[in-house]
């Protein structure tokens, strides 16, 4: 059924000549029946016996030469173009994947692996603030970064993007790109100007709304329209927020909940307005089609993919290299050039707007890329959950994405 | 020494069933009795409760499940006959010709070829667009994000699975039988009825099952084609097992499904006359 499970449960317990040791017997089954899967979390160690910890580790790395940087799709120039650089300064040879596709699902599929303590084969990974990357602080799954290592973040990262509520002091990790959750409607069919949430939530366009599946976007949005800030919301908001939710299914309002597809059904006609992601909808827009998107005045929220070195990385000291190179704002204003998301490394606008070809400069007056601080002041973080609220949360707004 | 070479040269299948099959069944199943959460670990508790939770907070998408999958398989079954009859008796030397047809869409991945059909009935796309535009279709009429869309993508998957088995059975239909029963003056509706019928009765058992349950448990039509309240059991197992790491919860589901797709085949195989099921699957 689930690879990674069944994986999973056959390494955490078996090293390899064990598992030789024992194949094809059905012994095997009846161990491994009699056991289910251990937690990971570690003791809790003491701040400073912690950075000792990963003192102790970093002066034990060595420069080896090589880095593999697992990251989403279209989330670098076609040509490779910064990663080329970085070989070149450095003579450090990369090799890059688009491997991942959904926090979720990303993190599905390492965790039993990580948990069986064997090297994923990513120096860098990318995952969103969020849930996902919460489990992956708890249970230990993450390199400690050495900041002594890292001069280009601490010269060039932007004051908002540096020690997040989710990661105090960027101990794990830093960022990669930011992006903005608003909303996005297709100008041919809507002949308003959407400024409010409450547009989702409009009679007049059931049917063609779209909402995103996973529990926290669409909670927030839930919370924003029952003016909550999700990031100091409790569980009465969220039961609110989810009330509202469904009132909006149930009447029909909602078409679908979206995981990835929902710019393709904007563009095509199919959805009208939805929940989006600015980065999307600024691609859509240089491609010449009828999209916008808006913060509302509600609120919209903030989210950052960061860049983590995991657990058991071959080359943790080149990871580094790399993504202190990445805050070089040359560097990054060519990442901005192509992916068209936030960046949270300063002088990448001045950088922009001293360009010669006009998408660069659009990009550098764009407030998707580089939201005002009005706009700034509408977003709000992803609610950190707790392990017991987690269940809570996610049993209240799955049973509305997935009625 | 020659009479032990049958076991050795099946030694390498049974070994292969038994570590990637037995083994894994059995992990889950002790996975499935298990709770507690990801961060602090899950213990064996034994806890059948597990189940019965799973089954009640899941039973509309069980059912919704086990709805879709049957309407799917019987439209299979009525499309699909009709076909595997043609190409067994009617195809001639084409007949290679036309079963490499139908398999000519699985040489493109299950997902590509879902999400091409979105692309096909998208509510302004090449198809709904221009009968709208002609004024033949209301404005607002849309396929895509209904249940007419996830049982249709659920059809379109399977069907050969439905139409490869049936011909089987009727390519090995003795024709000397069936001029036997014109000779003793049958009608040909009476030769269908009477002879060739019950003759592809375990190639329509193989199809069914070949069907029915991966129709009932998959996650993608109803994901890409899907809209509000057409999500599945199998939406649910990716759910709880990825987004939520509810290891217990995904493996209770999945074992129920598997109980409830088991006992529904053997009480089919009953219906349908056959004494054993593993027979009519294997002949």
């Amino acid at each position: 059924m689930n690879n990674p499970l069944l994986r999973g449960l056959t390494q955490s317990r078996y090293s390899r000549r064990d598992a030789m040791r024992v194949a094809g017997f059905s012994a095997a089954g009846l161990a491994l029946a009699a056991c289910g899967v251990s937690g990971q979390k570690p003791p809790a160690a003491a701040p400073s016996e912690a950075a000792s910890a990963a003192a102790d580790f970093w002066s034990t790395q060595k420069k080896n030469g090589k880095v593999v940087f697992a990251n989403w799709p279209e989330y670098m120039p076609e040509d490779q173009a910064p990663l080329k650089q970085f070989q070149q300064a450095t003579g450090i040879s990369y090799e890059y994947s688009e491997v991942i596709q959904e926090n979720a699902e990303f993190f599905g599929k390492s965790e039993p692996q990580l948990r069986a303590g064997q090297p994923l084969g990513y120096d860098i990974i990318v995952m969103t603030n969020g849930v996902h990357l919460g489990k992956m602080l708890q249970l230990g799954y993450l390199v400690a970064l050495d900041h002594k290592q890292l001069p280009n973040f601490a010269a060039n990262a932007g004051a908002k993007y540096k020690n997040p509520a989710y990661d105090a002091n960027n101990t794990y990790t830093i960022p990669y790109q930011a992006g903005v959750t608003g909303i996005a409607y297709n100008t041919k069919y809507v002949d308003e100007d959407i400024t409010s949430i409450a547009s989702l939530f409009d009679k007049k366009y059931e049917g063609k709304v779209g909402m995103m599946a996973d529990a926290q976007e669409v909670a927030n949005f839930g919370m924003f329209a029952t003016g909550v800030d999700p990031d100091k919301s409790t569980q009465a908001d969220w039961e609110k927020a989810a009330a509202k939710l469904k009132e909006q299914r149930d009447q029909g309002i909602v078409r679908k909940y979206y995981a990835q597809d929902y710019i393709d059904a904007v563009a095509k006609g199919d959805i009208w307005l939805s929940q989006a992601w600015s980065g999307d909808v600024f691609q859509r827009q240089l491609a010449g089609e009828p999209v916008k998107f808006v913060v509302p005045q509600e609120g919209g929220t903030i989210w950052i993919d960061n860049m983590a070195i995991p657990k058991g990385a071959a080359n943790p000291v080149d990871a580094l290299m790399l993504m202190d190179f990445l805050y070089k704002p040359e560097v990054a204003a060519e990442l901005t050039d192509y992916i068209q998301y936030v960046t949270p490394v300063n002088g990448v606008q001045q950088i922009l707007a001293a360009k010669d070809d006009k998408d660069s400069k659009a990009l550098a007056e764009s407030p998707l890329i580089f939201p005002t601080e009005a706009d700034y002041a509408k977003l709000r973080s992803y609610r950190t959950l707790t392990n017991a609220e987690e269940p809570i949360f996610n049993g209240l707004f799955q049973t509305i994405t997935q009625g | 020494m020659r009479r032990w070479t049958p076991y050795w040269l099946a030694l390498p299948a049974w070994l292969w069933l038994a570590i990637f099959l037995v083994v894994p069944i059995a992990a889950m199943a002790s996975v499935s009795l298990t709770t507690g959460n990801l961060i602090d670990g899950f213990a064996q508790t034994f806890s059948v409760s597990n189940y019965s939770d799973a089954i009640a907070k899941y039973s509309t998408q069980f059912l919704r499940s086990l709805l879709y999958g049957g309407i799917a398989t019987v439209i299979m079954l009525v499309l699909g006959y009709p076909v595997a009859y043609w190409i067994a008796f009617k195809a001639g030397h084409r007949k290679s010709m036309f079963l490499f047809l139908l398999l000519l869409p699985f040489f493109v991945s299950f997902v590509l070829r879902t999400i091409s059909w979105g692309f096909l009935l998208a509510d302004d796309g090449i198809l709904f667009g221009t009968l709208k535009g002609w004024g033949l279709l209301p404005e607002g009429f849309h396929v895509l994000a209904t249940t007419v869309a996830v049982i249709g993508g659920l059809v379109y998957n399977f069907l050969p699975f439905m139409i490869l088995p049936i011909y089987v059975a009727l390519e090995r239909v003795n024709p000397t039988v069936i001029e036997a029963a014109y000779d003793l003056y049958a009608s040909r509706f009476a030769t269908f009825r009477r002879v060739v019928l019950p003759l592809s009765l375990p190639g329509v058992f193989a199809g069914v099952l070949m069907t029915f349950v991966p129709a009932t448990a998959d996650p993608i039509n109803a994901q890409v084609l899907g809209g509000t309240g057409n999500t599945m059991i199998g939406n649910i197992v990716q759910t709880e097992y990825l987004v939520n790491s509810n290891y217990p919860t995904a493996s209770a589901i999945s074992f129920t499904l598997m109980a409830v797709l088991l006992i529904g085949i053997f009480i089919y195989a009953r219906a349908l006359g056959t004494e054993n099921v593993l027979e009519a699957a294997a002949r």
